[in-house]
Parts: structure tokens; sequence; C-alpha cells
């Protein structure tokens, strides 16, 4: 029987070879490509194209309407002596670093109290989540009652003590507090959670030969916990980076009509807003393109600012 | 002995940690707490001072309010915030599970390119940056104003094609796929009965991180969509701005909104953070 099947397939196999070897080396060759080609298809169209676009509009005067005819890099020149967009500029570092500085080093208070021994864990990590489950808008719309300068609890809290009901929204230092600190109660508990997850690779026995060398926690926390920490700290402070800059939502409704202008005198307005009430207020399209190409320049300066400053933290301890 | 128990003991929770731990819990908990109170008190209440902390009986009067409320389209928002997250959330996970495929567990030239062009293009804010044009794309294409329009510019994420080839990596071995291939299964193939049994876990957790992403989309969608027609986000910021001074009714929406994503939260908490912990260590 074995003798008599044997040579059977190896004919029909001979028979079959071209379509079907064809047929697998597509498999091999051409399969893996398919299987990558929906995201780059849609990613081209919706991705990479408008960034393209975007710098080609940034170097032409188009308002929506009419043609779009080149003006080379005045667009960008007319911007770098904007006041405007300095000062939106201004607000979105400001805002920035008012808000990043606080959450790191709450979030690193937190993790490494979470990483103690506990009982219910899971519950005390589902609840500095918490907040990141609410929506941004959500956030804005509590907090801007919390602010609220006549009947807000903070105003209330404050007048405890003896301040002044504060006027939030009016001014440049009390707006940025108001708004970092939207930021600041939606990411803590984030940035806590990756930290924590970062601090229980770190071997035990490291802290156990400090302690018996007499390290206290204190310096245990400073001298093994932040640099082990340094790679996931670039990474949240990065997170935060593209996050910040890009800062749109909180002043949004914090402002509560869509004008953009982020307050009377623009005390809050972010680039972000600066560029949608370019294009999308004033029609300024091509202006408002570069004005994004400026935001995107901030990012990167403000990604290797970072990169430079949290290595130096970590390497001077 | 002595140190092992020293050692033990240096993991122990103080009263300093526990301290923090409460005051966390309450920070947290207390804004989201404060919304819910705020949904059931009519405005005069709300406006007292100091604010009530204890609910009220007004709830009722307060979403029947936002329902008649007729010009910020509230139950339409939540209709179509639901439609765009749940259409998003299933693209994303298919798109990046296939990629995800490849890029961990397939041999291809440039895929090391292409897996590097998607990470870098993670860092690039493509939504503030390519607003103008992807606004003229949909002018151009008659979407303005309709839900296509803010469904298709995020069918893809290059997160989520990142977290897959990772968890394809780790979660699926080599040999798994030698011995499916020989036993001459298509690549196809492969991944219906290899690659997507391992990966469910992992999608799970990609497929709540995009849809609470997608939900609190807020930009592109007061760019592009009208105010008949709004995602329940730009619904609630049309609430905050023609009827601002109705708080309670305001609050009311704003609870409903986040309804759907602490029920999500409160099912897959715990995958959740989970999926955070993990991608954390790797990143």
């Amino acid at each position: 029987m074995t003798v008599q099947l044997a040579p059977a397939p190896r004919q029909a196999h001979r028979k079959r070879t071209p379509p079907q070897r064809r047929m697998a080396r597509f498999d091999l060759r051409g399969v893996p490509y398919l299987l990558v080609s929906p995201y780059f298809l849609l990613f081209a169209i919706f991705g990479l194209f408008p960034l393209g676009y975007t710098l080609w509009l940034s170097l032409h005067d188009w308002e929506l309407a009419g043609d779009k005819s080149f003006t080379g890099l005045a667009n960008y020149t007319e911007l770098i002596v904007d006041a405007e967009f300095w000062n939106a500029v201004f607000n979105t570092v400001g805002i920035f670093v008012l808000s990043t500085i606080p959450q790191i080093v709450l979030a690193l208070l937190l993790a490494n109290a979470l990483n103690k021994r506990l009982r219910g864990r899971l519950l005390l990590r589902l609840g500095v989540l918490l907040p990141l489950v609410t929506s941004v808008v959500a956030v804005a719309v509590i907090f801007s009652g919390l602010f609220a300068r006549d009947y807000g609890l903070f105003n209330w809290m404050l007048g405890l003590v003896g301040v002044e009901p504060i006027a939030w929204q009016n001014e440049k230092w009390s707006s940025w507090i108001a708004i970092a600190t939207m930021i600041d109660w939606r990411w803590t508990g984030y940035n806590a959670i990756i930290l924590l997850a970062a601090m229980q690779t770190i071997p035990k026995d490291l802290y156990e030969a400090a302690a018996l060398d007499g390290a206290s926690a204190r310096v245990q926390f400073w001298k093994i916990t932040i640099p082990m920490l340094r790679p996931t700290i670039v990474f949240v402070v990065f997170i935060s980076t593209i996050g910040g800059l890009t800062l749109f939502t909180e002043p949004v409704m914090f402002e509560g009509n869509p004008q953009m202008t982020g307050g009377t005198t623009g005390q809050y307005q972010t680039v972000a807003m600066f560029v949608v009430e370019a294009a999308f207020r004033n029609y300024e399209m091509g202006y408002a393109s570069a004005a994004a190409w400026l935001l995107f320049v901030l990012i990167l300066i403000g990604t290797a600012a970072n990169y430079w400053f949290t290595r130096r933290i970590g390497g001077s301890r | 002995m002595t140190t092992v128990q020293s050692g033990n003991r240096m993991w122990d929770a103080g009263a300093l940690t526990k301290v923090v731990l409460a005051l966390a819990l309450l920070l947290s908990a207390f804004p989201i707490y404060y919304m819910f109170i705020m949904a059931t008190r009519s405005n005069e209440e709300a406006l007292d001072v100091p604010p009530p902390l204890l609910p009220g009986g007004q709830l009722g009067e307060n979403v029947r309010r936002l329902l008649a409320t007729e010009d910020a389209y509230f139950v339409t928002g939540l209709i179509n915030s639901a439609i765009v997250s749940v259409t998003v959330t299933v693209s994303v996970v298919l798109i990046s599970t296939l990629a995800g495929f490849a890029f961990a567990k397939l041999r291809f030239r440039g895929s090391k390119i292409m897996l590097g062009l998607i990470l870098v293009t993670m860092m690039v804010p493509l939504q503030q940056m390519g607003v103008v044009p992807l606004y003229e794309l949909m002018v151009t294409l008659g979407w303005t104003g309709q839900l296509q329009a803010v469904i298709l510019p995020f069918l893809v994420n290059g997160f989520g094609v990142f977290m897959m080839t990772q968890y394809a990596s780790q979660a699926v071995p080599d040999e798994l796929v030698e011995a499916a291939r020989v036993d001459g299964a298509t690549t196809m193939g492969i991944y219906r009965m290899v690659i997507l049994p391992a990966l469910r876990p992992g999608m799970a957790v990609l497929a709540l991180l995009v849809f609470m992403q997608t939900w609190n989309e807020f930009m592109w969608p007061l760019i592009v969509l009208l105010p008949e027609n709004p995602v329940v986000q730009t619904s609630i910021a049309a609430l905050n701005q023609a009827h601002g001074t109705d708080y309670v009714m305001l609050y009311t929406g704003t609870a409903a909104s986040v309804i759907p994503l602490f029920v999500v939260f409160v099912l897959f908490g715990r995958q959740i953070v989970g999926g955070l912990m993990e991608g954390a260590v790797k990143a």
C-alpha cells in the first residue's frame, strides 16, 4: 500500500507545483505587506498628507474661500513678530511647567506609597486612576465650578483663612493655576501607576543591602529609586510634554465659549487655541498652518530640553 | 533572621504612607463625587456657601430639563459618541493586531524601518498639526457635520500597532508559528488560529484605552461637526456656553457623559491597571 501510494502525491505535486509554489511564496513574502497596509494606507491619508500639506499651506496666503497665493516665508516672518502668538507660546509653556513639575513630584511620592505592602492594593490603584477615567471636558466643567469666583469651593476655603475671593479667570497666574490643577488632577494618578510599575522591577535586595549599610529610607529613595527610574521618568515627562504643549480642551472649556481667545486679554490662550482661532475664527488658513508648524518645533525643543534636564536630575544625585 | 525581618518591615506601610494614600484617594474621588451631588441639587442649593456635600432630590427634574434643552442635542450626542467610539475601537484593534502580528512574527524587507516610522509619528501631534488640511479634505468630500468626519481620521493608531507588536512578540512563541507553518497553515490561517487567541487579553486592554480616548475626543469634533449633530463632549460644550447659568443641568449632562466610562472602568478596571503597568515596563 505504502509503496503504491508514495509516488502518487509526488506526481500530483509535480503537476501542481508552479501555481502552488507561487502562492506559497506570496504567502511568505507578500502577505506581510498586506497585513501592515491598512495602517499605512489610512495613516498616509489622515496623518502624513495633512502634515505635508500643512507645510505647503504655511507658505501660502489663503482665506478658505479664495485662491492660495504663494508668499514664501511671509507667514513665518509675520508670526515671529506677532505678540499674540508669543503670548500663546508663553502661556502654553508656563502652564506646562506649572503643571508638570508638581505632577511628577506628586506621582513619585504616590508611586512610592503604593509600592509599600498594603491591603487592598487593587482598590488603591483603581482609586488613583479614577480621574483618568473622567473625560477632560468633565474635568474642566467640574473644576470651573470649584474655581468659580462667587460660589466656588476653593474661594470659600480660602475665605476661611481670610483670603478675599479670587476671580481665577481674570489674571494670568490665577488662570494658569486653575488649568494646571485640572491637568494634574487627571494625570498624577496615571503617572504614579506607570512609575509604580517601573519601581516594582527594581530588585529588592538593592534596598536591603543599602539598609544594612545604614542608608535611611530617604537616602535609598534618592540613591536607588530615582536613578533606577530615570528611563521611566523620561518617558513620563515625554508624554506630558506632548500633551502639555498641545493643551486645548481645559482652557477652552474654562473660557466657556468657543471664541478661542483664552480670556479677555488672552491670559490663558494656548498655541493650539491660537491655531484654531486663526484658522476657524479668522479664516487665515496659511497663517494657522505656519503656527501649527511652529508648535511642532516648540514640541521638538521641549522634548529635547526635557530629555536633557531629566538626565541631569537623575545623574547629579 | 534579623536581616529578613528588617527587610520585611521596610516594605510595610507606615503611618505617613497611609495618610498620603488616604489623601490621594480623597482628592481623586472628591471632584467626581461633587459632580454627582450637584446633579441631584437645584440651582439655588448649588449656590449655597459652603456648597452642599450630600445628595438632594432634584436629579429627576435636572434630567428632565436636560432632555428638554433642544439646542444641546444631548441624546444625539450620546448616541453619536457611542457609534464613533465603538467603530473606532473595532477598527484600531483589528488593524493593530494585523500589523502587530506582521511586525512581531513575520520576516519581511523594510519591517524595521516601517515600525520605526510608526514610533516616530507617534510623537507628532497630528491632530493639531493637520487640522487645516483635514478640514479642507472633509469640505472637499462633503463630510463636514457628518459622523464619518470624526471617525475616519481615528481609524488607525500608532500606539495600537506598537502595543500589539510588543504583545505579540511576548505572548506568541516563534515555535508555535513555525509549527503551524509546517502543518501547512497559511499566514492568514496562523493569524486566525494562533495569533488572535493569544492576543485576546492585550486586545481587550487596547480596546478599553481606545474607547476611552475616542469618547474623550474634543478638538476635532468641535471644529468639524455642527451643533445639531454633536458628539457628547461638544454637546456639553454647547450646554456650557448657552446654559452656563443652569449649573446643575450642566453637571447632570457631564455626569451622564462619564457614566459609560465608569461602567467600562468598573467592569474591566483590573485589566486596565494590569495593561497600563505591563505596557509601562515594556516601554
